[in-house]
């Protein structure tokens, strides 16, 4: 009976962070909630009897995706930041391919 | 158990599911559309495991138990093993376009991003 | 705005439709816990007749080593697909005192840790890719631990250190030995007569290191180009994050 306790209050725990994730607005704060349902998610897989999917799990979705976010979140901000600064940039200097066939 | 609460760890699944595809249409920011794919994508995560769940199973690592014990499904784990790889992959890829659209468009906004004919219009 | 509320109103229609839907298919699924999986019995059977411990390697490397070497490719592209598009446009620049100072404004603690934990875990990475086929483990677990436990030198110094200890070139050309390794393999087996990514090489006895014929070497191939690919992601977003600037004739 414990072990389908365990079930229940792992599930219930992933349920409860997946929904927080989702409804967390600022990237940079659903990046650590992110990394908490990971590892919640990581222990449930191990309940389930599946320790290589643990494994990964964690490594991927507890280290490697949140620390991808919150990089593209200091760079997007710098980016905006700059962006708000010099309105003109955007359509003064696109870089791409695109250029050569705006003129 | 009855047969209504042996579903209930698949609605689990099934709620991790749409509160993701719910992020996903509600939200203000692609970065935040990211996140909540890969919460939707560990919702089948979720699910393919508990379908190879056995009750009186373990791990499907002979490593120091006997040859005979019964074990939980291992395909189903070698299908989810992979997937939760390429998965990081792709969505380090979706961000990486998250950031040039940063860069180009000024904006993250899924309300403010223009198509590129209407870019090039300008 | 009138897109706002429309779009929660039938993103919650569609979602509690979907609900019903799923919960519908999910009663006619056999009992959560039931014991008759055809599948997971025969792959149990045919990798302990190859002498394989970990049944899950087995399954990736041995019995379905198609599809394995297709996600493999999936990861290469996804990750030279987003490398390229993070490089260095000609209207960058890389900011010089980033590059000689770096960030100082961490705890001593977390430098602490991170310089305690860097070795054991780059251990415990090799360890867990080398073991794939008799532990839990193997090449695309072991890879990830390897590319995150290099990156405690970030933590345990800057970014400086870091772009030291990761020389680009070496793990571009690790990546595509990676790939292209797998595939080679594969290749090997047609030089025996058999079949393309058959496990031809001796297998041991069960539970040794040495046993389960090329699912080892699988591993190692698939291990070099996981952490590869990663490191050389990280090293990209780290590198937009923290040092080039411009983009908008700054």
């Amino acid at each position: 009976m414990t072990a389908q306790a365990l079930l229940g209050i792992l599930l219930t725990a992933t349920a409860v962070l997946g929904t927080v994730v989702a409804l967390t607005r600022d990237p940079a704060r659903q990046a650590l909630v992110l990394s908490a349902y990971g590892l919640v998610l990581g222990v449930l897989m191990v309940a389930l009897q599946a320790p290589d999917v643990a494994l990964a799990q964690i490594a991927i979705g507890t280290a490697v995706v949140p620390l991808l976010v919150v990089l593209t979140v200091a760079k997007v901000e710098r980016e905006l930041s700059t962006r708000q600064e010099d309105p003109e940039d955007r359509r003064r200097h696109p870089s791409g391919p695109d250029r050569r066939v705006r003129r | 158990m009855s047969d209504v609460l042996g579903v209930l760890p698949y609605v689990v699944a099934a709620w991790i599911l749409l509160i993701g595809c719910y992020g996903i249409a509600t939200s203000r920011s692609f970065i935040h559309v990211v996140a909540c794919l890969s919460v939707v994508q560990s919702s089948t995560y979720l699910l393919l495991l508990l379908i190879g769940w056995q009750t009186n199973g373990t791990a499907p690592v002979f490593a120091d138990i006997e040859p005979g014990v019964p074990v939980v499904d291992p395909v189903v784990q070698a299908l989810t093993l992979t997937d939760i790889v390429v998965g990081g992959a792709v969505t380090a890829l979706l961000l990486a376009l998250t950031v040039q659209l940063a860069k180009r468009q000024g904006s993250i906004d899924p309300e403010q991003i223009r198509s590129l004919e209407e870019e090039l219009e300008e | 705005m009138s897109r706002r509320p429309a779009s929660r109103v039938l993103s919650l229609v569609g979602g509690v439709g979907a609900f019903v839907l799923l919960l519908a298919a999910f009663v006619q699924l056999p009992d959560l816990g039931h014991v008759t999986h055809p599948y997971g019995t025969r792959a149990v059977q045919a990798a302990l007749g190859r002498d394989t411990a970990n049944v899950v390697s087995s399954v990736n490397f041995d019995q379905r080593a198609f599809d394995t070497m297709g996600e493999e490719f999936v990861l290469f592209a996804a990750a030279v697909s987003a490398i390229l598009l993070l490089r260095r446009f000609h209207d960058e620049e890389e900011d010089a005192y980033e590059l000689r100072v770096g960030h100082h404004d961490v705890w001593s603690a977390v430098n602490l840790a991170g310089f305690a934990l860097l070795a054991p875990t780059i251990m415990v990475g090799f360890y867990v890719v080398a073991h794939g086929a008799v532990s839990p483990g193997g090449g695309f677990q072991g890879g990830a631990l390897l590319a995150t436990g290099l990156h405690l030198a970030y933590l345990a110094g800057d970014y400086r250190v870091l772009r030291r200890l990761r020389p680009v070139a070496v793990f571009d050309a690790a990546e595509a030995v990676g790939a292209a390794g797998f595939v080679l393999l594969g290749l090997s087996a047609l030089l025996v007569g058999e079949p393309f990514l058959t496990n031809w090489l001796p297998t041991g006895s069960l539970g040794d290191l040495a046993s389960a014929g090329t699912v080892e070497l699988f591993n190692v191939a698939v291990g070099m180009e996981v952490a590869s690919a990663l490191i050389l992601l990280l090293a990209k977003f780290l590198d937009q994050a923290l040092v080039v600037r411009g983009g908008g004739g700054e």
